[in-house]
């Protein structure tokens, strides 16, 4: 396994691990839509049990999507969570909440009251796939930090990674195209919940309800999802020169990326019938419940295709706009080949996680969750 | 550098971290405990021990929430407030974390859906399975993070890379094997058993006083007691074990634990001690102690298997010239600073070499940097001072927690012998002494960190790389700021996870077909 490689195959993982995370915020977006899909405390509660037996995954994935970040690639690590302090502190405010909330919203003493914690939950769900996109969003149109390793020899000021603005990554909420990325995310996150909704919950209201609401969802998707995307294809990017490293702007760069990688044209293709198709065989048929899966696998590859261009093909994935040259590359930002190699062994394991994920999230969901269940609690309930 | 920002750093990872520690013990400990309870279920088919292992869920659920929300903080602010830490050693401290959300994480939060939600729909068997798993899960994670911590303590497996200007792994397996690793893994996760039994015994001694759910009770002290007892002892083997390797691989970290200031051969140990608050520079005439009753010769057995060994003391440590294991003089701080500032304008040379494409140059500053590198950390120190950890804080600490740990071995060996002999239910002393010795368990956990981490100062990776070179780059106002943050938001969580878990043991099990 050579680095140039491992680093590929690294940034492969990582992306994955983000498409599957943007598939997880189901959860957020099902937690965003308690109040405007569960009208009584009875479909309130089967929702929050619905999306609440499946938030560990969401919340883990992200957590090891920092780990495996950390590992891979530890200059990103260091140098956006250290200068992007205010949009990752807000990120992780708001999953603090959501951890409690589950299970706190339905306890006797837990000091708040049940609302506060389910309008916690709603902030999770509205916050979290918003700041997680717009965050992403960055990957694409750039962030404002320098980079000198020289810096470390200055013992009185050592620190390599400096952020050039004193907003600390709060200024990406005023590029217009983040913002986009952010509502694009949300949106297709409550479309997921909707779907999700459909498959779970076996009640004719939450069902009925949820397939109302994915038509207006769905088209605010569609509206910032499109215009993200044509503004992406159209754009310029930030290129690395193979030969002498530096990294230079390229018109339509994104663009050229998936004529110049076709198979991520596709897997990104697929993914967009994917999601569209998951729509509008739900909103056509009444009966068909399987919705979530095609639009779930549709959200893991187009983002693991949005994603693979940000770092892939000689491409800058985390530029930087006040100096170019200390824009972050897959091959300047990673760890060493003998850790990289390290982790790929550890990696071989993931297909056997992802079985067991899958085979216990089956055990769970061969009953559907009905309004019985939840109020004979006979089993652990939030 | 802004000693202000590394302090207030420096007091946000350890308000997240202590906070964290108030919640993964039990986690660990109650785990075990309630498998235990779930696995008897399963070999005798008595439902009482379902209800009562599902009692004991009920509580782990609620404590395990509040400590995924406080994890979740400290995993990220190795980036958001340790970024050059972060990139430094990110090489090898990334991987255990990757491999604690692959391999540990997973685990635990698949597994966990099932045991609380899967009584109706799995089998028997699936669910044992499921619930040791969660378990396993969540001891597998402390193994690789307490795999990274002992790393800083010990940092081994690794060479400097002066061309990325960081640390890389070299050897994995030194890394997840060192003996630091191993016992501190050990300890820790004992510790949290014995917090598990404490809080087991203490909760069930409530009840015996509310004259309630006699039968549960009794049957869970039994657990708990033999459960805590093993624990207990085995903590004191890993806790010598600890202690060692503090002695073999930070000394001065020893120094401050037992407040020695003056090195000697055949150094006793302090039992119990004051400090001597007049006492405020190493080198100042003041005695150590107000008050002190030492063990003769012990703490040279402990430190060094050798009753006569020498063992340095504080000045030692600063002045050097005692004599090494190998024989040679120690350096003293002055010297290794000295040798620190060397490699670190090795390094600055090297890199403008490399840059001059001049490589005799380079190879000359490559080969004193190599020479230097192991003080490199010292080269950021600017006065000897900073080098002493806050003794008070570590002494009473490390004193606290080894009395703590000696009083629950008691403890345990009276729960069990009374609850064997039927005597639990009828003596309400002792049923108080264990409800009150609950935050006991909790002050001994958090007692333990402060050693380990206190005790460790100024580095962040020893002699390697001090805090003040492992910061972010913010401002002191922003880490103020999410301080005081962080510290309402978990306050406020912890305020309600007490108010919820008093609530629910109120409430007490639902034991339905069990007659006593």
């Amino acid at each position: 396994m050579d680095y140039l490689f491992l680093q590929h195959y690294w940034w492969f993982l990582v992306s994955l691990l983000g498409a599957l995370l943007v598939f997880l915020l189901f959860v957020q977006g099902g937690q965003s839509l308690l109040f405007t899909i569960g009208k009584t405390e009875l479909q309130q509660k089967m929702i929050l049990n619905s999306t609440g037996r499946k938030w560990e995954f969401t919340f883990t994935t992200l957590v090891t999507f920092g780990g495996a970040f950390f590992a891979s690639f530890p200059l990103f690590y260091s140098t956006s969570f250290g200068g992007a302090y205010w949009v990752w502190m807000l990120i992780l405010a708001c999953f603090v909440l959501q951890a409690v909330s589950y299970e706190y919203q339905s306890r006797k003493g837990n000091l708040l009251g049940k609302k506060t914690y389910q309008v916690f939950l709603w902030l999770n769900g509205v916050l979290g796939p918003i700041l997680l996109g717009t965050a992403v969003g960055t990957f694409f149109s750039g962030a404002e930090f320098t980079i000198d390793k020289a810096q470390l020899t200055d013992a009185a000021m050592p620190v390599i990674s400096s952020w050039a603005n004193s907003w600390h990554g709060l200024e990406a909420v005023t590029v217009v195209w983040n913002v986009c990325l952010g509502l694009a995310v949300f949106f297709l996150a409550r479309i997921q919940a909707l779907l999700y909704f459909i498959n779970n919950i076996d009640d004719p209201e939450i069902t009925q309800r949820s397939r109302k609401q994915l038509g207006i969802e769905s088209i605010l998707f569609l509206l910032f999802f499109l215009t993200f995307l044509v503004h992406w294809l159209l754009a310029d990017g930030f290129a690395v020169n193979p030969e002498t490293k530096e990294v230079f702007m390229q018109p339509h760069k994104y663009f050229l990326n998936l004529i110049e990688m076709p198979v991520v044209l596709l897997v990104m293709l697929a993914g967009i019938v994917g999601v569209l198709y998951a729509i509008i065989r739900t909103c056509l048929s009444p009966v068909w419940r399987k919705g979530i899966w095609f639009c779930g696998i549709g959200t893991i590859l187009t983002v693991l295709s949005l994603l693979l261009c940000a770092g892939w093909n000689h491409t800058a994935y985390y530029p930087s706009l006040v100096d170019l040259q200390s824009s972050l590359t897959i091959e300047n930002s990673s760890s060493s080949p003998f850790t990289l190699k390290v982790m790929s062994y550890v990696s071989i394991l993931i297909p056997f996680v992802l079985a067991y994920i899958f085979y216990a999230w089956r055990m769970l969901d061969l009953r559907k969750i009905n309004r019985e269940e939840i109020q004979t609690e006979k089993e652990h309930t939030y | 550098m802004d000693t202000s920002l590394v302090d207030w750093s420096r007091a946000q990872f350890a308000l997240t971290a202590m906070y964290h520690w108030l919640f993964v013990p039990l986690t660990l400990g109650l785990g075990v405990i309630q498998a235990i309870m779930e696995t008897i279920y399963y070999k005798t088919g008595n439902a009482f021990w379902k209800q009562t292992a599902q009692f004991w869920m009920k509580l782990f659920g609620i404590n395990f929430a509040i400590g995924v929300a406080t994890g979740i903080i400290l995993e990220f602010e190795f980036g958001t407030n340790w970024s050059n830490y972060s990139w430094f050693v990110g090489d090898i401290f990334g991987a255990p974390l990757a491999i604690e959300g692959i391999l540990a994480f997973f685990m635990e939060a698949t597994f966990i859906a099932i045991m609380f939600f899967g009584w109706e729909k799995v089998s028997k068997r699936f669910h044992l399975l499921s619930t040791w798993l969660t378990i396993a899960g969540a001891t597998l994670s402390a193994l690789w993070i307490l795999i990274a911590n002992a790393w800083m303590q010990f940092p081994a497996g690794m060479h400097f890379n002066p061309d990325t200007v960081r640390n890389e792994m070299v050897d994995f397996w030194a890394v997840a094997l060192s003996p630091v690793a191993i016992n501190k893994f050990c300890h820790t996760v004992l510790s949290g058993w014995i917090e598990g039994s404490v809080f087991v015994i203490g909760v069930s001694s409530w009840f015996l006083l509310k004259k309630r759910e006699k039968s549960f009770a009794l049957a869970s002290i039994k657990v708990g007691a033999v459960f805590g007892l093993v624990a207990s002892i085995l903590v004191l083997w890993t806790g010598d074990g600890s202690a060692y390797q503090v002695a073999q691989k930070q000394p001065m970290k020893l120094a401050a634990m037992e407040g020695l200031y003056e090195g000697t051969n055949g150094a006793g140990l302090t039992a119990i001690g004051v400090l001597n608050p007049d006492k405020t520079k190493y080198n100042d005439s003041a005695e150590p102690f107000i008050f002190n009753i030492e063990i003769p010769k012990m703490l040279s057995l402990l430190a060094e298997r050798d009753a006569d060994a020498y063992v340095p003391g504080i000045v030692n440590l600063i002045e050097g010239g005692y004599p090494t294991r190998d024989g040679t003089p120690a350096l003293s701080a002055a010297e290794k600073m000295e040798r620190g500032k060397t490699a670190i304008q090795a390094l600055a040379t090297y890199r403008q070499a490399v840059k001059e494409k001049d490589e005799v140059a380079a190879q000359q500053a490559r080969n004193q940097l190599d020479e230097h590198f192991a003080y490199f950390g010292y080269g950021y120190i600017q006065n000897p001072e900073e080098l002493i950890p806050p003794v008070g804080l570590t002494f009473y600490s490390f004193h606290l927690m080894v009395l703590l740990g000696g009083y629950f071995i008691l403890l345990f060996i009276v729960a069990w012998i009374w609850s064997v002999r039927g005597w639990f239910d009828k003596s309400a002393w002792l049923q108080r002494i264990s409800l009150w010795s609950i935050p006991l368990a909790y002050i001994a956990g958090q007692a333990g960190w402060i050693v380990a981490e206190v005790g460790r100062q100024p580095w962040v990776i020893q002699d390697i790389l001090p805090a003040s070179a492992s910061i972010s780059n913010l401002s002191t106002s922003a880490v103020q700021t999410t301080f005081f943050l962080f510290l309402f938001l978990f306050t406020v969580l912890l305020v309600a996870e007490i108010g919820i878990m008093v609530k629910a043991i109120k409430k007490g099990p639902k034991i339905i077909h069990y007659k006593s």
